[in-house]
């Protein structure tokens, strides 16, 4: 296991930015992304020629950047983004993994898919037309997703003659609509993707800006306080027993931690049997190892032989989740078929698939102000609102705004199969007291 | 508060892992699909990982297509021997005799095309529901549009305008019989990565990975390697190179590049520098601009 320290070095220790770009149809988000790959010198030859082919074959004048990221082939034809691409970057700073999103309101589906995993949401606007209410969707998603860094892209600025006037316009009104997402550091760059301003080197054309350019934003955004180090939750994923001569009685529980931090020696509960043992090692392969950290994936060894399998949660007595089979959840419909009250559909949540069905919607989010309608009876294709859940099996969860992992869930419909929508837990449906779990000391 | 910070090739392998074990768990006859190629070998890395002191819940299968390089296959044998694990090998060879694949008569850059039926044909023997692939996002356009846990239908193909959202680490395994799931569980890895991982994990590799001296000829840009199945026309000159390869494929189709590398440390320090994909000496992969997704809609790995 390599822990970082200060100094960054190319053996595969660096640290990893994971940011996806979100915004509206042509907004330019695939050509700042073939730009950023472009000027950064870090396309191969081969693939610098298969872009000029393809720019003979289409006709193009300039190549197109876009087409670096859009390798469908009905993407191509069409001009536009379909599905998620995702594309590696690697500067002596950092590696950076990116998703490069579809605007199109049809696949906003694949949008969430992208942005689901990103720790900085890139929201690029044409400078043009500033903030629109595809803008809006998928700034809200994003804050929804509980991505903590934002940055805010007025792209196109070619356009509009390097304007600062249009830049702190365009910035304006997004601070205003911004005030209520829940995203605590968002950034402003004016740029023009197709030209190179502000991409991998600052701008002659803009000097009224005096920030960073794209790709050194991106190199020094500050993201190490950005996990939750202080609840340990271990959702236990397999059950590692070798049943061999030499390992007769050995048995760990391997997951991958998902908050927090658990050290040899800790106290542990079961959750939701309520079982307690102690952490007696922790491990990957044959390392041994002190402690593990989330994101770290290890297999954890305990001092007594309780009965613990996959689905179950290890957490410390004293960083209790909660443990309910009725919850309330922000949801964002993925699917065609509408959301049906009263329906069953299979829920995903950390290793465990339950039976749930939707009880109720208690509100749908408009998009353009963010307000809340109480009236709404269902939920269609790429709405988001607040639904009550129950479900068979009970749920171990934090609410997601503490921790990504456990908060989060998937809806599949139980005929077709299709992942139909996602989920992020705000909180039980009546507001319980911590479960006590001393009675179950064995 | 504390801080810890995990290096992105531990986040890496975090990852996977736990892409490896949710198969594990949730499919009744996953399969560990193994070429002998780098990609692969990292994938049985992360299954030691996994599963490890207890066997691999699944078979390692490999699709050979008869143009394989001969150490490899040495290499493969030996290698999944001293692991304890249990191999399949399904042929091309064996898929033309029973008229599942078909050749044609170009013979050369078809026998990669002709892996697809017999892949198709083994996970319908085995009744295999999740098959592992070495897929990487960095190596081709239409791979980087791929999920983790990539359904395929009756048919084993892929559909790239319909594919099933995925988000966070929350996968979606969910199938009718017959349907399956290609699964990559080192999607986000790059061919950097990779190497850096072989590194640090001290991992064997087959040995036309290093620098070694062979007879080789110069045809579609790239340096192949004369053999039983690969034949120089009249004006190829047949030359003795030393040469390495890149990735490992098709001996038909699989350019050596010339290098003088005898470790993987160096071998690091060369790709870094590099100026062309990896992909770009697959004459598989030039045939067209689509080719690699067109090739997944029939039910490539
Ligand atoms: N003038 C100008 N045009 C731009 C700029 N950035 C992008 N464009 C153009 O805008 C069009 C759309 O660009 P894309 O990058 O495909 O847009 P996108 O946001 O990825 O679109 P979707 O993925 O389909 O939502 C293309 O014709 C680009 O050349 C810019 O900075 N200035
Ligand atoms: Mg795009």
């Amino acid at each position: 296991m390599n822990l970082i320290h200060d100094s960054e070095d190319n053996k595969g220790r660096s640290e990893l930015l994971r940011f996806s770009t979100c915004g509206s149809v042509d907004d330019g988000k695939s050509t700042l992304i073939g730009r950023l790959l472009y000027d950064s010198k870090t396309l191969f030859e081969d693939q610098l020629d298969a872009l000029e082919r393809s720019q003979t074959l289409s006709g193009d004048q300039k190549v197109n950047l876009a087409n670096l990221t859009d390798g469908l082939r009905a993407e191509r034809e069409q001009g536009i983004t379909i599905d998620v691409a995702y594309r590696y970057l690697a500067t002596p700073k950092r590696k950076f993994i990116i998703a490069d999103t579809p605007g199109h309101i049809q696949y906003t589906r694949n949008m969430v898919t992208g942005a689901s995993t990103a720790n900085l949401a890139v929201i690029l606007i044409d400078a043009r037309k500033g903030i629109i209410e595809q803008s809006r969707r998928h700034s809200f998603i994003a804050s929804l997703l509980g991505i903590p860094h934002l940055v805010l892209c007025v792209n196109k600025m070619d356009l509009m003659d390097f304007k600062k006037e249009v830049f702190d316009f365009i910035c304006d009104d997004f601070e205003k609509f911004s005030t209520r997402l829940n995203i605590k550091d968002i950034s402003y760059i004016p740029m023009s993707a197709l030209e190179g301003d502000n991409i991998v080197d600052l701008s002659e054309r803009m000097p009224w800006y005096k920030g960073p350019a794209f790709l050194s934003f991106l190199e020094n955004l500050h993201i190490v306080n950005d996990q939750n180090f202080s609840d340990p939750r271990f959702p236990v994923q397999w059950v590692i027993r070798p049943r061999s001569d030499e390992f007769h009685d050995f048995r760990a529980f391997s997951g991958k931690m998902a908050c927090g931090v658990f050290k040899v020696g800790d106290d542990i509960i079961s959750l939701p049997s309520g079982k307690r043992s102690r952490i007696k090692e922790i491990l990957n392969l044959d390392q041994s190892l002190d402690l593990a950290f989330t994101p770290m994936s290890v297999a954890i060894r305990l001092e007594d032989e309780i009965d613990v399998s996959r689905g179950d949660v290890l957490v410390h007595p004293d960083h209790i989740p909660y443990v309910s089979n009725e919850i309330q959840a922000m949801i964002c419909w993925m699917h065609e078929t509408p959301l049906i009250s009263g329906k069953k559909y299979f829920l995903k949540h950390l290793n465990q698939t339950s039976k749930a069905i939707i009880k109720e919607v208690v509100f749908r989010t408009d998009i353009n102000d963010l307000t809340e309608n109480y009236d709404a009876p269902s939920l269609g294709l790429n709405e988001i609102g607040k639904v009550k859940i129950k479900t068979q099996a009970k749920l171990v969860f934090d609410n997601y705004s503490r921790c990504r992992s456990t908060g989060s869930f998937i809806l599949i419909d139980e005929a077709t199969h299709a992942t139909v929508a996602s989920g992020m837990i705000c909180e039980p449906v009546n507001e319980m007291p911590m479960p006590q779990y001393d009675g179950y000391v064995i | 508060m504390e801080h810890y910070r995990l290096s992105h090739l531990d986040t890496l392998e975090a990852e996977s892992i736990h892409i490896m074990r949710e198969v594990a768990a949730e499919f009744q006859q996953p399969v560990l699909l193994f070429s002998g190629g780098k990609d692969s070998l990292v994938m049985l890395r992360i299954a030691e990982k996994a599963f490890r002191p207890a066997k691999f819940p699944f078979p390692v299968m490999h699709i050979d297509t008869g143009h394989n390089f001969p150490e490899v296959l040495k290499f493969r044998d030996d290698l999944i021997e001293s692991m304890g694990e249990q191999l399949i090998v399904r042929t091309v060879e064996d898929a033309i005799k029973m008229g599942i694949a078909v050749e044609t008569a170009d013979g050369n850059v078809s026998r990669n095309r002709l892996q697809s039926p017999t892949l198709l044909a083994a996970i319908e023997e085995f009744k295999f529901d999740a098959a592992f692939g070495g897929g990487r996002r960095d190596e081709e356009k239409a791979r980087a549009k791929e999920r983790i846990f990539s359904f395929r239908d009756d048919f084993g193909q892929w559909d790239p305008k319909n594919q099933r959202p995925e988000l966070w680490n929350i996968y979606n395994g969910r199938i009718f019989e017959g349907e399956n799931i290609r699964v990559f569980p080192i999607s986000n890895w790059t061919e950097l990565d990779v190497w850096q991982y072989i590194e640090r994990e001290k991992m064997e590799i087959p040995s036309i990975y290093f620098a070694h001296e062979r007879e080789v000829f110069f045809r579609d840009d790239q340096w192949l390697s004369t053999g039983e199945y690969l034949v120089p026309g009249d004006n190829e000159r047949v030359q003795k190179k030393m040469v390495r390869f890149r990735t490992i494929g098709d001996m038909v189709c699989t350019g050596a590049i010339e290098s003088t590398c005898s470790s993987v440390a160096e071998i690091i320090t060369e790709i870094a520098a590099f100026r062309v994909s990896e992909r770009g000496g697959r004459a598989d992969d030039r045939f067209s601009e689509t080719a690699m997704e067109d090739r997944k809609k029939e039910g490539y790995f």
